[in-house]
């Protein structure tokens, strides 16, 4: 496909452009508030606390008078952040084993991968962020830790499979052929071509990364005051949801859109990439 | 199949084994003492001598892994530093709070999701279809935990038809009990059941694409009956698999919900023991997850390969 055709081809698809600009939203939003927010997220205003939305503030403000828009925008920071690094961490560490285990398909490495895959798909996530933060303290960094090692599986065995049937194909064994291992095969015959399952999938974990960051955050193992954070702010919201249900909703709605655009985006891309399954929204 | 049974019991084996060392290495890498870890800054020299003696942690590492595996086999989880209970009462009293909102939740989540994926699958491309997948969108994206807040919102805090919190108890009868659990058991299903309804519409309409369906049309059934009698029977294995897989996913998420509902269910358990420091009983429960996750999934493989001679040979 050439790249206008590519980019047409975008441009048609709904749910790409849907997602494409919710995502795009909250990264401006995340990347404005490094330069400027409405209101100082520190500066506490306890007379003008719990204040319903309105001019001055659009989202209303907290029980410390903070102003929710501001701390939306900060907090997309936060989620932002440990998302793409969970991603990176299990891309970083899972693509390279999917590919070695692709490359010696059957061999005692790939057995041990594929075995140790299982054993932390058998931990539900949140189990292993529990653990890891009953002994290592609450932190946003034990949360990106937690989340990342549970993308880990995701991505090797994402690659692995993609991998073993590319390895069957004429140009790799053209490659053999002229001369080339097995590692250099690996990353410059099968990577190229794994790389838009890979773009789809990560867009999928970005999405739970969030989720999962959220939940964490929620319950106190994730980031800790005084960095804002969407988890933390529904924590906060919960006791005083009857007499300020703004202070619950919006945050929520940050994640739920958030979300959604990031899914949308991953779906559209999938079915941009892979003309094959024009599906009607699967 | 017996050999099919023999061979995933030995691999349900090896991963609980496996699970168990990861589980108590965690705990052990604690820096420094996990007496003086668990007791905080304070502690006097005799109770951390107590607590070391009561952790066994006189003995070698191994000894120490096969004296905490031993007694769990035999039931004994230990007991509680901050409750001074045995660990297995304490999980044996909260388990009759988590099992049963997990069970409400699957129950509900397949009743939702069977009937809106056979749906959305039986009218491909109209607008029942679209709306069902777009509310399916929506359902995975939301935060149950938040979806569970606007829920008491609106149906505990407005309405007054459901309490915000708390469980009424066993002792109260079947009804308040199961009240209590129901908006819970809501915010747990509704993403897992968007989930599923998403796989069977998917499934379903694969199955609708092949050939004994086509030959089943020929000899005269409608549409309908094909589908009802021939395609829903074929494209359930999948739908079995995830509904086996989201069994851990409502465990888990029932750590969170029960926050939310303060349910004093394992979840509860888990965080309270994680402020009080009780290493004991955050390594007993996520043990004991982690040993239903495994166990189900089993189940599950053994479910299908009685069902579908087919995979016994592949697994």
């Amino acid at each position: 496909m050439t790249e206008t055709g590519f980019l047409r081809a975008a441009l048609r698809s709904r749910s790409l452009v849907l997602g494409a600009v919710l995502t795009a939203v909250f990264v401006l939003a995340a990347v404005v508030s490094f330069l400027w927010v409405p209101h100082d997220v520190a500066m506490l205003d306890i007379p003008n606390r719990m204040k319903g939305p309105d001019g001055m503030h659009p989202l209303g403000t907290d029980h410390f008078g903070r102003d929710i828009l501001s701390m939306v925008m900060v907090g997309a920071r936060t989620s932002i952040a440990v998302a793409v690094v969970a991603v990176g961490i299990g891309m970083v560490l899972g693509v390279p084993l999917g590919l070695a285990a692709a490359a010696r398909k059957g061999s005692l490495l790939d057995e041990v991968i594929m075995r140790g895959n299982d054993l932390v798909f058998a931990f539900p996530s949140l189990l292993i962020a529990i653990m890891i933060t009953a002994v290592f303290g609450a932190s946003a960094l034990n949360a990106i830790i937690a989340i990342g090692i549970f993308n880990i599986p995701v991505f090797a065995r994402l690659t692995r499979g993609a991998a073993l049937s590319l390895w069957t194909r004429d140009y790799v064994m053209a490659a053999r052929v002229a001369g080339k291992g097995a590692a250099r095969i690996s990353f410059e015959h099968i990577l190229p071509n794994v790389t838009n399952l890979l773009i789809v999938q990560g867009t999928i974990q970005f999405s739970l990364g969030i989720l999962a960051e959220a939940a964490l955050s929620y319950v106190g193992l994730g980031a800790q005051p005084p960095l804002p954070s969407w988890g933390r702010m529904l924590a906060d919201s919960q006791t005083m949801i009857s007499i300020a249900p703004h202070m619950a909703i919006f945050p929520g709605l940050a994640i739920l859109l958030t979300v959604l655009g990031l899914n949308l985006m991953g779906d559209g891309l999938r079915d941009l990439f892979d003309p094959k399954i024009r599906r009607v929204g699967r | 199949m017996l050999r099919f049974v023999l061979k995933r019991l030995v691999s349900l084996s090896l991963s609980l084994v496996v699970a168990s060392v990861v589980i108590f290495l965690f705990v052990e890498v604690v820096p420094g003492d996990p007496a003086a870890f668990m007791l905080g800054l304070n502690a006097t020299e005799d109770t951390l001598a107590a607590l070391r003696d009561q952790l066994g942690l006189s003995g070698s590492l191994i000894e120490r892994y096969l004296s905490w595996v031993g007694g769990m086999l035999r039931g004994d989880f230990g007991t509680s530093y901050t409750y001074r209970t045995p660990v297995s009462e304490m999980i044996a009293d909260r388990m009759w709070i988590s099992l049963p909102l997990a069970l409400y939740a699957l129950t509900l989540s397949t009743l939702i999701a069977f009937p809106a994926g056979i749906w959305a699958a039986s009218k491909r491309g109209s607008l029942a279809d679209v709306s069902v997948m777009g509310l399916t969108q929506l359902g995975v994206a939301i935060p149950n935990f938040w979806f569970a807040m606007l829920m008491v919102l609106v149906f505990a805090i407005n309405l007054r038809w459901f309490s915000a919190g708390g469980f009424a108890g066993w002792d109260a009868g079947v009804y308040p009990a199961m009240k209590s659990l129901t908006l819970p058991a809501i915010a747990l299903a509704l993403p897992q059941a968007s989930i599923l309804a998403r796989v069977m519409r998917s499934s379903l309409l694969d199955t609708l694409s092949e050939d004994f369906i086509r030959t089943a049309r020929a000899k005269g059934l409608t549409k309908r009956q094909a589908l009802w009698r021939h395609a829903l029977r074929n494209a359930l294995i999948p739908v079995l698999t995830i509904i086996g897989l989201q069994f851990s996913f409502l465990l888990a998420g029932a750590i969170i919900i029960e926050n939310v509902f303060f349910l004093p269910g394992l979840g509860r358990l888990v965080f309270q023991a994680i402020s009080a420091r009780d290493l004991i009983v955050v390594e007993s429960v996520v043990m004991l997850l982690v040993f239903a996750v495994i166990v189900v999934n089993f189940a599950v493989d053994i479910a299908y390969a009685a069902v579908d001679p087919r995979l016994r040979v592949r697994g």
